[in-house]
């Protein structure tokens, strides 16, 4: 058997099939891998360019049929600037921003005491809520805002920006309770075991173990929380009609959309404008967002 | 510091497991006691159940002569080290030993002053700046342990503190905790699987086994007088060798009626203690290290039989060899200087001194 081996390497036959390259097949991965994500790149990055360069055209150029529509000739900031000093544009943003601050505070606090409850003290009926969270989270707001009309009416809270503080959380508390589970569980019960004989009891076990050793599972849920309640459009397209009480996503809507003349440069620059604070915070705590959501998954 | 009672214990877990069936123990002031027993023998629960962290079903657990049973863990004034050391991942070494104290509202100077002792006690004081993700096993487990002294609590609860440990640094940890109660003196509840650590930390061994306490005695008092079957194999390594055997008077003297056909002599000092089982079946216990080979003893009661090797084992500083008697698998320890060879028979000698009988129904040792 051997010698028979030994002799053929020997004579070492010629090779008919190409021989395969780890360096080369990295390159062509490679490659592959950046053509890929070239076509995504200009597929999602053609809308906001489209965005930004409408945004810069005064109405009557948008109007002209006759140029390239992807080329500004004329390049003016006057959209913004009306957006700013004219209208309820900058009330709406800041509509958006306190009910998007609130709403993050309420959810975090009512979620974090949630899940500690749910993954820690064991009650009756435990197990049983933690999957009811969970499948609250799948009922769709499409179902929810005919029932919830009548509790906002009810309240005599219909046309009032503070209704949005008291819906908003429906949405986001199941899903970041959720996270919030899966990121305490994943913290060893001895950790709770070690401070409870060190003296903690449970409010301070809370706040100085769970909250500081969950922290990137916080900050995922923090960021779920802020970026449903900025991009809510059904609850308040529902309940809100006045301009003043409006957030943003309706405000452009129903401000700057009148009958059926649309002011084109000034949507796309308030849109603009209202895309900007996501994407701060994305830019920030993305690392943080990835390394909660899959936190499950690689944590024992 | 103080003494630590259990008074007829019982742990019924939901689902109706009884991990714990009724056990009784007075541990002494400054003494150091290891519970042992193989996994899933209640070990675990009646450590938490002295810490607070489990329930008592039924029975009663004193620390310091005052009844804990309704008492919160905090208020216990007991310190644990668990087997993954539950250090606080957040926080630094230095924050890790001193967040008892911290929430104890201690004063910060006192705090520094106990946490530097502790850190000189167990030799960290150069990593009392770091978080525990920057630590190795054996450091972490030396914080696990200051966090404890600094506490200066009644009692130090342990949960099988060494088993991450890799063997070289296991050994090194368990001279480190006999070093460090030898110090500080606390009466200590150690939990292992490992005899070999329990014989060699403990004051006192706590053999348990399904829930029960088998044997309660200091190291060599189990090695030489266990009391049921399960302490006399699990006490010692190699194990115990348990042989079927007949204990027969025949002509005014009491013989062991081996397989294989060997028989051997009761010793006379143990002829009164075996009379009254003459004509039983017993089990015939003997250490592999009181098997030899005939000519490298100079014990006054052997007794000798042949025996062929099937299996040899050569350790350097002895060579073990493993023979079968009609199923019963037999282990003895050679001195390495006897030649030995599977399949050669061989002259064995039983130090007869160091028997034991046992009742194979009750498993009582006779
Ligand atoms: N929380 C629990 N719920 C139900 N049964 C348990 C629980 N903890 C331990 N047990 C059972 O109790 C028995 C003793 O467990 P334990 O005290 O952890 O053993 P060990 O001696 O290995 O530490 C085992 O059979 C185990 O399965
Ligand atoms: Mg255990």
């Amino acid at each position: 058997m051997s010698g028979a081996s030994v002799t053929r390497g020997a004579v070492a036959p010629p090779t008919y099939y190409k021989v395969g390259s780890i360096k080369r097949e990295r390159r062509w991965a490679l490659i592959g891998a950046y053509a890929a994500l070239a076509v995504f790149v200009v597929f999602f990055l053609t809308p906001p360019f489209y965005m930004l360069v409408t945004s810069l055209k005064s109405s009557g150029e948008i109007a002209d049929l006759s140029g390239n529509p992807w080329i500004v000739s004329s390049p003016t900031l006057e959209n913004y600037r009306e957006l700013l000093t004219q209208g309820n544009y900058v009330t709406h943003f800041l509509n958006s921003v306190i009910v998007t601050l609130a709403v993050v505070a309420i959810t975090m606090v009512i979620s974090i005491f949630a899940a500690f409850a749910l993954s820690r003290m064991r009650f009756w009926g435990s197990t049983m809520l933690a999957t009811g969270v969970f499948l609250t989270y799948l009922v769709p707001e499409t179902l929810l805002f005919i029932p919830l009309f009548q509790i906002i009416g009810g309240l005599g809270l219909y046309n009032n920006l503070l209704a949005m503080i008291l819906i908003y959380p429906t949405l986001t508390v199941p899903f970041t309770t959720w996270i919030m589970i899966g990121y305490f569980a994943s913290i060893p019960k001895e950790l709770d075991e070690a401070a409870l004989i060190d003296g903690a009891n449970h409010f301070q076990m809370l706040w100085k173990i769970f909250i500081p050793v969950a922290l990137p599972g916080i900050l995922a849920a923090m960021i779920f929380a802020f970026t449903v309640s900025w991009a809510q459009f059904l609850y308040p397209m529902a309940f809100l009609v006045s301009s003043e009480q409006m957030v943003l996503t309706v405000g452009i809507v129903s401000d700057l959309i009148r009958g059926d003349t649309f002011q084109w440069g000034k949507i796309m620059a308030g849109a603009l404008m209202a895309a900007a604070p996501p994407l701060l915070v994305y830019a920030f705590l993305m690392d943080y967002y990835i390394a909660g959501l899959t936190a499950g998954a690689t944590k024992g | 510091m103080a003494q630590v009672s259990l008074r007829k214990i019982v742990k019924e877990y939901e689902g109706g497991v009884q991990a714990v069936k009724g056990i009784d123990l007075e541990i002494a002031d400054h003494e150091f006691v290891v519970l042992v027993g193989p996994s899933g023998c209640g070990k675990s629960t009646t450590l938490r159940m002295i810490a607070g962290l489990e329930e008592i079903t039924s029975g009663e657990i004193a620390i310091g002569g005052q009844v804990v049973n309704d008492i919160p863990p905090r208020d216990r004034d007991i310190a644990m080290v668990f087997q993954n050391y539950a250090l606080y991942p957040h926080m630094s070494v230095y924050e890790n030993m001193g967040f008892g104290l911290t929430l104890r509202k201690f004063p910060k100077d006192e705090i520094r002053r106990r946490v530097e002792n502790a850190a000189r006690i167990l030799d960290i004081g150069n990593l009392l700046d770091r978080k525990p993700k920057a630590l190795s096993g054996g450091q972490r487990q030396r914080v696990a342990m200051g966090r404890a002294i600094v506490r200066d609590p009644k009692v130090f609860l342990f949960d099988e503190p060494l088993s991450n440990l890799d063997a070289k640094l296991r050994v090194q940890m368990r001279t480190e905790i006999k070093k460090v109660h030898q110090t500080v003196k606390t009466t200590t509840v150690y939990v292992t699987h490992d005899q070999v650590e329990a014989m060699t930390l403990a004051d006192r061994v706590v053999v348990m086994n399904q829930g029960i306490i088998e044997q309660v005695g200091a190291p060599q008092e189990l090695y030489h007088h266990p009391a049921t079957r399960f302490v006399a194999g699990f006490i010692g390594s190699p194990a115990m060798n348990f042989i079927p055997a007949r204990l027969e008077n025949g002509a005014g003297a009491l013989r062991m009626h081996l397989p294989n056909d060997i028989v051997l002599p009761v010793p006379a000092s143990r002829t009164q203690r075996y009379a009254p089982h003459a004509g039983r079946e017993v089990l015939f216990g003997i250490r592999p290290e009181h098997l030899t080979e005939v000519r490298a003893t100079d014990k006054p009661n052997i007794a000798t039989f042949q025996a062929t090797p099937e299996v040899v084992e050569p350790m350097g500083m002895e060579t073990l060899v493993h023979f079968w008697m009609q199923g019963a698998e037999v282990c003895a320890r050679l001195d390495p200087a006897v030649p030995v060879e599977p399949g050669r028979p061989l002259t064995m000698a039983a130090d007869l001194d160091q028997m034991h009988l046992i009742d194979p129904v009750s498993g009582r040792v006779l």
